[in-house]
């Protein structure tokens, strides 16, 4: 140990340094920001919880078309479609079992309509898994709920489409 | 204070007529007025000392820390007492259970009875014994019982190794930590606590000391099991050492020791270095602040120097700690002794001359 290195370490400069440097940081902004009442700014791509969206007259876009459900990796979507009364094709059945979603995106990629959408919304956690087994009915309801947030985060998005 | 209360006329009647209770229940009583108030206002600031720990580490790491109870997480130390009171204590199937059990009543009935020595203001002592600082010393002596026999009563490898490492750790750092009190009682003449603040020192002793002081706070940290000496519960290689078997209110007991130590150390640097309760650098003129405030001030300060190494320092490697604890404090403090007694010699400073 050269002679520097003794004195150094004997008055404890660098430990004094190292506490300076920390007591420093103690009066910066803290980077985090208090979770359930503030949140972050999230990307227009973020891709959340699944909707069913409806054209503005009300009728459902989707058309039974089992592109999503075909491209689906983790094969957790689940569709039964026959012909309506007015001979137009729907679902009768649309089921996304989220615990098996990897939230890839693929099925609104596939979507030619633009019905299955992944919202902004990221807070549906459950205290069961059969809560998390989402129907066609609570997917329309996420899509009415979120409609304002979806069209405007797909407007966003567009120009780079 | 109490005499006040025994001359109001209907107690003094009172008491004459029942000699029994004037002689054994009064004092017993009294006794225990004087414990819970020192002994409550210490748990209360214990609990505060755990959330003050979140605080300062989550400024230091750019975090807010606890937000959620209470205004600024004020109320968070209450609700973690709660959620350990309610809590099942877990007695593993290979534990020795009586010796599991009263591994953390040591523990913590250890860290509270050092305090009856220590004079948190001017005459506020619950005892004023003439080997205050010997008796702090057996009883910080005594805690790595609990720990060691935690360690081994709960037949865990991780609790036994975490327990082993606290016992090795604690005796070495202890060796320097006497030295560094042998060189303050060579400049109070004294090993009562009070005298020890009362009585004159010269500035230049003050400065001679300094090295000792830094020493004495280092090996507080090592004799806590503190950062960066907290090896023994070393949460990222032993799972929390000697207290990983233990659940709910036993933990909460090791827990709640482990910070009384840390106030009770502080405490204690506060008496031998910075003047107990008395004002800061001898400015008179702030002697109006009661003296309980300053003690207060004086171990939130090197409480926050505990916290803040915490927030600085990586942990020590188990060599590195045993190389500094031998081979760098123990000869520095040997030699400072013989250094600190000598120049008090050739000054005529020392005490009793």
């Amino acid at each position: 140990m050269s002679a520097t290195k003794t004195v150094r370490s004997f008055f404890l400069i660098e430990l004094i340094k190292g506490f300076a440097l920390t007591f420093s940081y103690m009066f910066k902004k803290s980077v985090t920001i208090n979770y359930p009442f503030e949140k972050g700014p999230i990307s227009p791509r973020f891709r959340g919880e699944h909707a069913l969206r409806r054209y503005a007259n009300g009728e459902e876009r989707c058309i039974a078309c089992k592109l999503c459900e075909a491209i689906c990796p983790a094969q957790a979507i689940t569709i039964e479609a026959e012909p309506r009364e007015d001979g137009s094709r729907r679902t009768t059945r649309y089921d996304i079992d989220m615990t098996k979603c990897i939230y890839c995106g693929l099925c609104q990629e596939a979507c030619p309509v633009d019905a299955i959408v992944e919202g902004p919304n990221f807070e549906y956690a459950t205290e069961t898994h059969e809560e998390l087994l989402y129907d066609k009915e609570r997917l329309l309801a996420n899509g009415d709920r979120w409609e304002a947030q979806i069209a405007a985060t797909l407007e966003a998005d567009k120009k780079y489409r | 204070m109490l005499d006040w209360f025994l001359h109001i006329p209907a107690v003094a009647a009172f008491l004459k007529e029942f000699p029994f209770v004037a002689v054994y229940i009064v004092p017993v009583a009294w006794i225990i007025v004087k414990i819970l108030a020192l002994v409550v206002p210490l748990l209360v600031i214990m609990a505060y000392l755990t959330y003050a720990e979140r605080k300062v580490l989550g400024a230091i790491q750019l975090r807010q820390g606890p937000m959620m109870v209470g205004p600024y997480g004020l109320l968070q130390a209450f609700a973690d007492g709660i959620k350990l009171f309610s809590k099942e204590t877990i007695i593993p199937t290979g534990a020795d259970k009586t010796l599991f059990i009263i591994a953390p009543m040591i523990t913590f009935a250890l860290s509270l009875v050092a305090w009856a020595v220590i004079p948190v203001g001017k005459g506020l002592v619950l005892a004023n014994i003439n080997v205050g600082m010997l008796y702090i010393f057996a009883i910080s002596s005594l805690g790595v019982y609990g720990i060691i026999v935690a360690g081994w009563a709960s037949n865990s490898r991780y609790a036994f190794l975490g327990g082993m490492r606290s016992a090795a750790q604690m005796i070495s750092y202890e060796v320097s930590m006497g030295f560094v009190i042998v060189a303050v009682m060579l400049a109070t003449g004294s090993l009562n606590m009070t005298d020890i603040v009362t009585v004159h020192r010269p500035w230049w002793v003050s400065v001679l000391l300094f090295p000792m002081f830094v020493i004495y706070v280092i090996s507080a940290l090592a004799e806590t099991n503190r950062a960066p000496f907290d090896l023994p519960e070393g949460e990222s290689e032993l799972v929390g050492g000697y207290n990983v078997e233990y659940s709910a209110m036993t933990f909460a007991l090791f827990f709640l020791g482990e910070y009384l130590n840390m106030i009770l150390l502080s405490g204690t640097a506060t008496i031998l270095f910075l003047g107990g309760w008395l004002p800061p650098f001898g400015l008179h003129a702030l002697a109006f602040v009661p003296g309980v405030m300053w003690f207060t001030l004086k171990v939130c300060f090197i409480l926050f120097i505990f916290l803040w190494a915490r927030g600085t320092l990586p942990r020590y490697r188990y060599d590195q700690l045993m190389r500094l604890g031998w081979k760098v404090f123990l000869p520095f403090t040997l030699v400072w002794v013989v250094i600190v007694a000598g120049t008090l010699l050739y000054n005529h400073a020392l005490p009793g001359m």
